[in-house]
């Protein structure tokens, strides 16, 4: 393996700078990995090819004042890639080529990056395990038939594989921030409007917001500034002005007021994770900032809300893949309805099917007001109480996620358990503000944790700084055996 | 069975019977572009040629409002004296359709651009005035084509994301006339506000139309019935007359109305059962989280209140006050745009009461017969004017201006062209009058003892000799002149 490979973004983005390496020998050690990707299964498409000759490209002509020059990144396959096969995880796109770009990747590419492959994920982002994807289960590095967390468990697992320097994920109720921290990476989910969702496959729509994943917050911070944008296509886009995280990053915290909410507390958390807790705590007040005890009193209503919003969305969004325009079609059925339902009931899998079940139940006329609407109200509580909260408090800590990676299957058939591991990231998403998961630490089985910082809406920067003067102290190590290339 | 009164009733076996209408029309938005998309909107293109990623619902593709078709709304929202909501919401209307790309209509549900307004119908006893219940804005879908191919159907998605109003009137409408009255004033205020170009073989304006009835007298509302997508008036008017006859034949043999949903068939001349309420879609409104509520500036809405052009109702007044028309005339001339601009182009430079009557006599039964507009009218507003101000200036005569006017009307060629070339200018001359009126005096001596006896009515008899003798081109005021003082 490429010594190259395991550098982070910033160091190699510098070596390129300073013209110590070339694109193309970069992207060469990272398709060099990526060809022993067999087991962990973290892509569906691989751009090798293209990769090594837009790679070639940028060393004839090199563009360096740019934030990622010349670098070779794989992306989630829910963001549409302009003439590469974007699929989002299930059989209904499993052919489906756009002939346009998101903004993300765009702006990604802008900035010198260039496409070095699709990366697995759950269909259509529904999943925390990446066990509903329609191209298999993808593997954590960690350990064999781990799961790398989910929807963005072939980013989590390929940029923890070293596959890619750095990638992007999004995260509708934690799929950036979950697989982060089952896989020892660092995610974040940006203030919702400040990342595009134009080309982006939708999920829910109030609730989806790309962001980074990488090895180190200091890329985290360097992805992001590569990612904002203000965009005109995208009505929900937040129209400021650009902002320098990467340059503004600092681990000078001292005097900041960081809330520890009482109610993340939960039941059969265990142990270890709550041993993190408190070493986070003790690190921010290591580094001079001031603890103080919060509380988010509505946190418990946030997982069933999550459960009727995001489900409710996404039945309405899911309705343009019917067989008619483009992606799979059925070749049953004798008339329009029927071939509808042979179209839908082939191409989705059980998870999809069950969330537009779940969708087109909670807005059916009747249940609406019940349902729907509730939890619409609930979201504003939920709002209400972070805003409440940051008035006494800069940001605030809580694990990542109660638990670190299970097994392959341990959750596939109680969703319910399942869906219980987004307790801690999902009321972020329904409040539409940043988090950001940093590996904290491991558990008995050498797994990865994760702690969560969460920050006002647009306070990036901040929450940027804390993270990496925790990161800092932490000085997080993965412990890989790279099983996966024997 | 109908009866043509003051009232429009159905006089039943048993019982008179009223018949309510409620109109949902749907105005295509003027517009280059899209409601959330820039496609272009030009109709009668090649099929699925003005169609972006968002019109076709591609993966991750989002809306994005177009300015130009919420001030439009705003526009006609004003023109129909109605509240505009500085708030309001777009939602998702959800149901599965080949012609329906996103698999959902968005549209305005709870919280439309436009609340509650009002009409005027200027109807033959009199005017009355209609509510609006609202006004919201939504997308048109695209287009099924079924008969193309035996067994596939096609789909056109041109029409996919163009932008529609969709314009609720309250049930106040009681007679296919009164249909007919409201239909041809909202798109004439449309069409004066430039918010819809009213083309109704276009389908840029259709209507469900719905019918219930009661006994005279009632006032409880009856069952309704939806006749769905009505492109025509004089089909609105065929499906009422069908519809309001059936309801009654059904109530009055003891059976009740369902509520359902109907459809005209134009060539059988019947409504048809489509889909009952059991059977209704549940489309599962939701506000679309793609988009941001609207929220209007109030600034904007007052720009646009300011900016707004001379409407029918106010035409009609100053029509009656300037050119001292009468309120039948008045509304006749402004019942359309195209109309009171030709009439107003007219006047610039001829006699008013001479025009109105040219126009509202002549130029409208030429229209009539060859059926056309009066933008097609091959007689232009200039030319009119010089056709009636060479009556009023003695050049001819108001009977060879008819003889002008069928000339006009078939070349389109200029007046004083075809009087020249005709040589149809009258004789003017006194002295070559006089000698006409001499020779007819002379030839016709023992009338004109008769006349100057006591017989006046022979005076007419010497005029039209005067005038057979000079071909009808002596002018008739002066051949009277002349005539009376030979004839003392």
């Amino acid at each position: 393996m490429s010594e190259l490979t395991k550098k982070s973004l910033t160091e190699i983005a510098n070596l390129i700078k300073k013209k110590e390496i070339k694109s193309e020998e970069l992207t060469q050690s990272f398709i060099k990995n990526i060809e022993k990707d067999k087991k962990l299964n973290s892509f569906v498409t691989k751009c090798s090819e293209s990769a090594l000759k837009k790679a070639k490209d940028f060393d004839k002509k090199p563009k360096l004042n740019t934030l990622l020059p010349g670098i070779p990144i794989a992306v989630k396959d829910l963001f549409c890639t302009s003439g590469v096969k974007t699929t989002a995880g299930s059989k209904m796109l499993e052919n489906f080529i756009p002939n346009y770009e998101s903004t993300i990747t765009n702006n990604l590419w802008n900035e010198g990056a260039f496409l070095l492959g699709k990366l697995n994920c759950d269909e259509y982002a529904m999943g925390s395990s990446n066990e509903t994807s329609y191209f298999g289960n993808v593997m954590n590095p960690i350990a064999e038939n781990t799961v790398p967390g989910g929807s963005s468990g072939g980013s989590s697992s390929a940029l923890a594989a070293d596959l890619t320097p750095a990638t992007i994920g999004t995260d509708t109720g934690g799929s950036i921030r979950q697989p982060a921290s089952f896989t020892g990476t660092v995610g974040l989910k940006p203030t919702y409007g400040l990342c595009s969702r134009w080309g982006i496959v939708a999920f829910a729509s109030s609730l989806d917001q790309a962001g980074p994943m990488t090895r180190s917050v200091e890329d985290c911070a360097l992805m992001l500034e590569a990612m904002a944008s203000f965009d005109e296509r995208d009505s929900t886009s937040i129209n400021k002005k650009k902002e320098n995280y990467s340059k503004n990053l600092t681990n000078k915290i001292k005097g900041l007021k960081i809330g520890i909410p009482k109610e993340y507390r939960v039941d059969g958390m265990s142990k270890e994770i709550d041993k993190l807790w408190e070493n986070g705590k003790k690190i921010l007040k290591d580094s001079g900032a001031e603890i103080v005890d919060i509380s988010l009193p509505n946190t418990k209503y946030a997982l069933p809300a999550y459960y009727i919003v995001a489900p409710a969305e996404a039945s309405s969004n899911l309705a343009r893949y019917d067989g008619v325009k483009y992606g799979f079609r059925s070749s049953k059925g004798n008339n329009l309805i029927e071939m509808y339902e042979n179209t839908r009931s082939e191409g989705f899998g059980d998870e999809v099917k069950r969330r537009i079940l779940i969708g087109t139940y909670v807005l059916s006329s009747g249940y609406y007001d019940a349902y729907y609407l509730k939890a619409q109200k609930v979201r504003q509580l939920i709002k209400n109480d972070f805003d409440q909260a940051f008035k006494k408090v800069d940001t605030i800590l809580t694990p990542s996620t109660p638990s670190s990676a299970f097994k392959i299957g341990e959750k596939k058939d109680d969703p319910i358990s399942m869906y219980l591991n987004d307790i801690f990231t999902v009321p972020v998403n329904l409040a539409g503000i940043p988090a950001i998961s940093i590996p904290a630490g491991h558990d008995n089985n050498k797994f990865p944790l994760g702690l969560q910082l969460i920050g006002k809406p647009l306070d990036e920067q901040k929450l940027l700084n804390i993270a990496f003067a925790v990161e800092k102290k932490i000085n997080f190590k993965q412990m890989l055996n790279r099983w996966w290339e024997k | 069975m109908i009866e043509k009164s003051e009232k429009y009733l159905i006089n039943g076996a048993k019982d008179k019977w009223e018949v309510v209408i409620g109109l949902e029309v749907h105005a295509q938005v003027t517009s280059n572009s899209k409601l959330f998309s820039g496609s272009s909107t030009t109709f009668g293109a090649e099929p699925n040629t003005q169609v972006s990623l968002v019109d076709c619902a591609f993966p991750g593709m989002l809306p994005v409002i177009n300015e130009y078709c919420v001030q439009q709304a705003v526009k006609t929202g004003l023109g129909l004296n109605a509240k505009i909501n500085a708030y309001s919401v777009f939602d998702r209307k959800n149901y599965f359709y080949a012609d329906l790309p996103q698999g959902y209509q968005i549209s305005q549900y709870k919280n439309p651009i436009v609340g509650e307004g009002e009409i005027t119908l200027d109807l033959p006893n009199g005017s009355k005035k209609v509510g609006i219940e609202r006004l919201h804005l939504e997308q048109d879908a695209g287009k099924s084509i079924h008969d193309i191919d035996l067994s596939n159907t096609f789909v056109d998605l041109n029409r996919s994301g163009v932008a529609l109003m969709e314009i609720v009137s309250k049930p106040d409408l009681r007679s296919p006339d009164e249909v007919s009255a409201y239909i041809k004033k909202l798109r004439s205020i449309m069409k004066y506000l430039g918010t819809c170009d009213g083309n109704m073989q276009e389908g840029s304006l259709r209507a469900d139309v719905n019918v219930s009835v009661r006994k005279e007298g009632d006032t409880k509302l009856g069952t309704r019935c939806e006749i769905k997508n009505v492109n025509s008036i004089k089909f609105m008017q065929m499906a009422i007359i069908y519809e309001s006859k059936r309801q009654v034949e059904l109530l009055e043999s003891g059976k009740s109305i369902d509520q359902e949903t109907r459809l005209f068939d134009t060539k059988k001349n019947e409504t048809r059962s489509m889909r009952s309420k059991e059977d209704a879609h549940d489309y599962r409104y939701f506000p679309d989280p793609d988009l941001l509520p609207l929220n209007l500036d109030k600034k904007l809405i007052e720009k646009i209140r300011k900016d707004l052009p001379e409407l029918p109702d106010e035409k009609k007044e100053r029509f009656i006050k300037e050119h001292s028309l009468t309120p039948y005339e008045a509304n006749v001339l402004v019942s359309e745009k195209e109309i009171s601009n030709y009439f107003e182009e007219v006047i610039k430079s001829s006699d008013k009461k001479l025009a109105k009557n040219w126009i509202m006599g002549d130029l409208f039964a030429s229209l009539n017969e060859k059926n056309i507009s009066i933008l097609e009218s091959p007689i232009k507003a200039k030319k009119m004017a010089e056709l009636i101000d060479s009556i009023s200036s003695g050049v001819i005569s108001g009977r060879t201006a008819k003889e002008v006017f069928e000339i006009m009307k078939e070349t389109g060629e200029d007046p004083k062209q075809i009087i020249e070339n005709k040589g149809l200018q009258q004789k003017s001359d006194p002295k070559e009058l006089e000698k006409i009126i001499d020779k007819i005096l002379s030839d016709n001596k023992d009338k004109a003892e008769q006349y100057k006896s006591g017989k006046d009515k022979l005076f007419g008899f010497f005029v039209g000799q005067v005038m057979k003798e000079s071909g009808g081109k002596a002018n008739p005021q002066l051949v009277n002149e002349i005539l009376k003082k030979k004839l003392k």
